[in-house]
């Protein structure tokens, strides 16, 4: 039976029962006006609920007694026996309807006409005509006494439930027959109720609540006991004849836990049956053609899940019929079936549920998305550039991406979609999307069964436990500490390294931001055990970033009933609740939302409004580990030192104060007959200074190799301190950019540098640095903007490499990495030339550049290694492989001169490998 | 003067401060930095021995931490701390009183939990206008005592904590 009328038999046999005993008392005190109204309610309710199930039939009657009622409760009708009489008549013609849904879940067929107008002449005020002694039959008997067959509702009725419960029935249809109706109605309503109650019984929720609250405890004693046990029972003594009923209650308590968990499951399909109406009505609206597919509908979880869920996964399923799927013409021409799928996936995993709400749609449109982002000032182009699509596609979930006149023009997506975030993490779930243009999105939600009770690991930091729900645990590491800076790449262990005092771990050729618990929670260091330098480190997932918890100890998992803290601790973020283990002690849960927030990685990057802040967010990522460049140093404004890459630097210079003067109320010199802006790098320009270091930026290249040198290039002067020094270093930059202008953090020459953002300065010198001008397109082989694809782990080369290529003219791409291009390759996106990368984690340069070669459509395109080793058996080796050139990492004239040959060979035709050593 | 608790339980009430409505009232007496307190004996739902108490990290300073009586979680709240008092002397086995407040329980953490005793309403009177902040602000009123003063601690008072109090 559909659900939506199982319930509502369940309430209306409840109502119903009700009403019976609420109308004897009413006609013995009719003055009630309570109880009156509370009758009128109840069938008030029943009318509603069946005009909206569609029982036209059950309406009408109920229509007819509520008026009565209404006139009644408004003192335009005299409370009397009669009155009530043929009110109960009603209710009596109504039971026998609602039994008649109950056995053959449709009305019975018959014809209420008669009892209809009895209650409507007392609704006027007339004389009820009907004989008082049976109130039921002859109401609506009498008049159609003829047609005894058609017109009793209640021989009508049977005839379909024969089929299904004959012993009951069919006397009864036989009986009706008979000139004593009464009979018949009774004992089908007898049936009909034993049928709705025998399967359920309704239960306050709060009973279930308090059960399960009992339960827990029932588990925490039991636990205890147990390791009582465990710890006493050893030596024989009195403990040793306790151990079987001992066992015997464990069994009890776990089953009994299971059991109360289980009246607070439901399976997931309460929570979707509403969807299919809601998909057939969108797809009319919208004249597409959709199919919703439901998987798993009987996966079950905790009520108070299943209710927070409800919201947020009908508004995703809304979104993916309304922005994901295409019309059926556009699919037509994307070569798809007319039909789009939603498909829903729910299935359980490791203690959560998972639920996939997929779409074979038109994907979301990075390009699109990241427009808007830079519209909505969430990002900058230069942070966009670096950013995989993945992150970019996230951008939908941010407050304040989506306005509503936003949605389809611009995103094709995202209505609140930073709210059903927020819903989802306030239960601790994550969401995560997966989308690939032109075949679809998929949204992964990952919610705990239960809120109750969480599977947890106890960890220990600065001498206290603490519980880490294992939802948001990926892995754990184990790594020693060691001496400031000192790297030690022999030892397989990982090293916990620092930077200017910020832990950070190499994990797997990244860098992994950590956080010490007893530092962010100011307990006391552990007792220092010199040999034992051993710490733990939990990795943990927050939304789109890892974040490394160094903790002293780690302990086993554990099933914690969780707890509300005391609201005078409420305020502490970091703690999600607390609990008592098996050995009875207390002890706090740890909120990783809290714990990513309080240290300014992660979690915080979606609260945050700047664009800025999305570079923070990016921090975890790091930067490949072993790649050297030449930096500059320099210093500016305070006494940090300060550094650039070498390669992004076109001259420096050392001018004159009297040579600066003031253009718009900016300074600016004329350098090589034109003005050159100057952005002084501590914000102010010191005038005192009789000569000031300048780093001269210039997109010379781009004008020369483009053809056509209109009037020349641009020239921005970056005004410094003091030069300090030009290094080769091998790199470790902690990319914290918190403040604008910096891209992170790194040691070099043995001291904490800022590295610069230099796109951040060249943008206000000039707006639209990397706009790309016009005459200064780099025509790729279709006569469009050539398309440069850029193959990089390092999120720091990235970030230097795209913005370099964009102002040099051309339109590029980043992949993360290899993995990440072949999608993108998969995806059908094509390309003018590739610049990659060597040593790469997973798929390095070389196997990524023979497998382009082996087939597909990129095997002809011009691939340029970018590497820090320069080595002639390396050139050998990249050569063989399929590499077009080698360039050294980072030289920027040097790649863009191999760009431009590449790129002139490749439309000339000649695809012949030539090895140019540009470096 | 101690008497049993359970002896005298029509004269036990919850308000204290105000006219002597009944002849007696009870009270659990304590010590607090040698000072004898008491506290009302209907309000106290327990009296603890020294207990292991987790620590919380980042609480205000006069919560002392949580500890698990009997499966229910009781934040405990250092009374020397909550009165500005010197810290305990490292190693002293200090005792609670448990008492609810708005559905949550708390112990308060006393150096010594003494007797149960029915006190005289004619022996009791208002705070001193001179009492200093803290204890003004915690106190309901003194009794005179043989040879000593018993301040009656207000639980509610004392238990309205405030973040960041």
């Amino acid at each position: 039976m559909d659900d939506l009328l199982a319930d509502f038999l369940t309430e209306t046999n409840e109502g119903l029962a009700e009403l019976d005993s609420a109308l004897v008392k009413l006609e013995r005190n009719p003055g009630d006006e309570a109880m009156l109204s509370l009758i009128f309610r109840l069938v008030h309710t029943i009318k509603g609920t069946c005009g909206f199930l569609g029982l036209p039939r059950l309406e009408k009657v109920a229509h007819a007694a509520e008026n009565v009622l209404g006139k009644m409760r408004d003192r335009e009708l005299q409370v009397t026996g009669d009155v009530i009489t043929q009110v109960l008549a009603g209710v009596d013609r109504i039971k026998e309807i609602v039994t008649g849904i109950g056995a053959t879940e449709a009305e019975p067929v018959g014809d209420d006409t008669a009892l209809i107008a009895a209650l409507n002449r007392v609704c006027l005020g007339e004389a009820a005509p009907a004989p008082k002694p049976v109130a039921t039959a002859p109401v609506a008997a009498a008049p159609v006494i003829a047609e005894p067959v058609l017109a009793e509702p209640m021989i009508a009725a049977p005839i379909p439930v024969a089929a299904e419960a004959p012993p009951v029935i069919v006397p009864t249809a036989a009986v009706a027959e008979d000139p004593i109706p009464e009979a018949a109605p009774e004992a089908q309503a007898a049936a009909g109720a034993a049928n709705a109650a025998a399967q359920t019984i309704r239960v306050g929720v709060d009973v279930l609540e308090d059960l399960m609250t009992l339960v827990s405890e029932l588990v925490l004693t039991r636990n205890q006991l147990l390791q009582l046990a465990r710890t006493q029972g050893d030596d024989g003594g009195d403990l040793g004849r306790f151990a079987v009923p001992l066992q015997r209650l464990s069994h009890i308590t776990s089953d009994l836990q299971e059991g109360v968990m289980k009246t607070r499951m439901q399976p997931i399909g309460n929570a979707w049956n509403k969807l299919p109406r809601l998909v057939r009505d969108l797809a009319r609206e919208l004249s597409k053609k959709i199919e919703l597919e439901m998987l798993g509908a009987d996966t079950e979880l905790d009520r108070q899940v299943l209710e927070l869920i409800k919201d947020p996964l009908t508004h995703m399923v809304r979104n993916s019929a309304d922005h994901g799927l295409e019309t059926p013409q556009q699919r037509r021409a994307a070569g798809k079936p007319e039909t789009g799928r939603i498909t829903l996936n729910a299935f359980h995993e490791g203690g959560h549920i998972i639920i996939e709400i997929s779409d074979d749609g038109a994907g979301l449109s990075v390009d699109r998305i990241k427009a808007k982002a830079l519209a909505n000032g969430l990002a900058t182009e230069s942070d966009l550039a670096t950013m995989t699509d993945a992150q970019v596609q996230r951008f939908i979930m941010r407050a304040g991406f989506s306005t509503a006149a936003a949605i389809t023009a611009v995103s094709g997506r995202g209505v609140g979609m930073d709210v059903v975030k927020t819903n989802i993490e306030q239960i601790g779930g994550t969401i995560d999307l997966k989308s690939t243009q032109g075949q679809g999105t998929t949204f992964t939600i990952k919610i705990p069964l239960t809120l109750a009770i969480v599977s947890a690991l106890i960890v220990e930091a600065g001498g206290e436990r603490f519980a880490v729900p294992q939802i948001s645990v990926v892995e754990l590491v184990r790594a020693r500490t060691s001496e400031h800076g000192s790297i030690d790449s022999e030892r397989t262990e990982p090293v916990v390294e620092r930077i200017n005092d910020t832990p950070v771990l190499r994990l797997r050729d990244q860098l992994l931001p950590l956080i010490s618990l007893t530092d962010l929670l100011r307990l006391p260091a552990a007792t220092t055990d010199a040999a034992e330098d051993a710490v733990y480190i939990v990795v943990t997932q927050i939304g789109g970033t890892t974040l490394g918890i160094i903790v002293d100890r780690v302990f086993d998992t554990e099933e914690i009933v969780v707890k509300p803290v005391a609201p005078i601790l409420r305020h502490i973020s970091m703690f999600s609740g607390n609990t008592i283990l098996g050995d009875g002690s207390v002890i706090m849960i740890l909120d990783p939302n809290g714990i990513a927030r309080a240290s300014g990685v992660g979690g915080g990057m979606e609260g945050r409004a700047g664009g800025r802040a999305l570079s923070s967010g990016n921090a975890t990522q790091g930067i490949g580990a072993n790649d050297r460049m030449a930096m500059l140093l320099f210093r500016a404004g305070d006494q940090a030192p300060k550094a650039v890459p070498l390669g992004l630097i076109a001259r420096l210079e050392d001018i004159d104060r009297d040579r600066i003067e003031t253009s718009a109320g900016q300074p600016v010199t004329q350098y090589r007959g034109r003005l050159m802006p100057l952005v002084p790098m501590s914000g102010m320009l010191d005038m005192d200074r009789p000569r000031h270091a300048v780093l001269v930026f210039s997109d010379d290249e781009r004008r020369h190799s483009g053809g056509a040198v209109a009037d020349g290039g641009r020239c921005m002067g970056l005004v410094v301190d003091e030069i300090v020094d030009v290094v080769d270093e091998v790199l470790q930059v902690e990319l914290t950019g918190n403040r604008p202008g910096l891209l992170g953090t790194a040691v070099i020459a043995g001291n904490a540098t800022d590295v610069i953002d230099i796109g951040f300065y060249l943008t206000q010198a000039y707006a639209d640095w990397f706009a790309q001008p016009q005459q200064a397109l780099q025509a790729g082989a279709n006569g469009k903007l050539a398309r440069i694809l850029v193959v990089e782990d390092s999120e720091f080369f990235r970030h230097m490499l795209v913005p370099s290529l964009s102002s040099a003219g051309f339109d590029v791409v980043a992949a993360h990495d290899a993995a990440h291009a072949l999608r993108l390759h998969d995806a059908g996106e094509m390309f003018d030339a590739i610049v990659s990368d060597i040593e790469m984690p997973d798929m390095n340069g070389i196997a990524f550049v023979r497998s382009l070669r082996s087939k597909g459509r990129w095997s002809e395109l011009p691939v340029i290694a970018l590497t820090s080793h320069v080595a002639p058996e390396q050139i050998e080796l990249g050569r063989e492989a399929g590499f077009t050139d080698y360039v050294a990492k980072f030289e920027r004239t040097a790649l863009l001169a191999s760009l431009h040959q590449c790129l002139a060979q490749h439309r000339a035709g000649d695809n012949a490998n030539q090895i140019t050593l540009a470096a | 003067m101690s008497v049993a608790l359970a002896e005298r339980p029509s004269l036990a009430e919850r308000g204290q401060s105000d006219g002597p409505s009944t002849d007696e009232k009870v009270f659990v007496t304590l010590t607090v930095a040698d000072q004898l307190c008491g506290v009302p004996a209907l309000t106290v739902r327990d009296i603890l021995g020294e207990q292991t108490i987790t620590r919380i990290p980042m609480a205000p300073r006069e919560i002392a931490g949580s500890l698990n009586l009997r499966g229910r979680i009781v934040t405990a709240v250092d009374l020397r701390r909550r009165l500005n008092l010197p810290e305990a002397p490292a190693g002293t086995k200090r005792m609670s009183v448990v008492a609810e407040q708005n559905g949550e329980l708390y112990a308060l953490l006393v150096d010594q939990v003494s007797e149960v005793v029915s006190l005289p309403m004619q022996s009791f009177e208002r705070n001193p206008p001179t009492l200093p902040s803290p204890w003004a602000d915690y106190s309901a009123g003194i009794f005179r005592l043989q040879g000593r003063l018993l301040v009656v601690l207000d639980t509610a008072q004392l238990l309205a904590l405030a973040p960041e109090a």
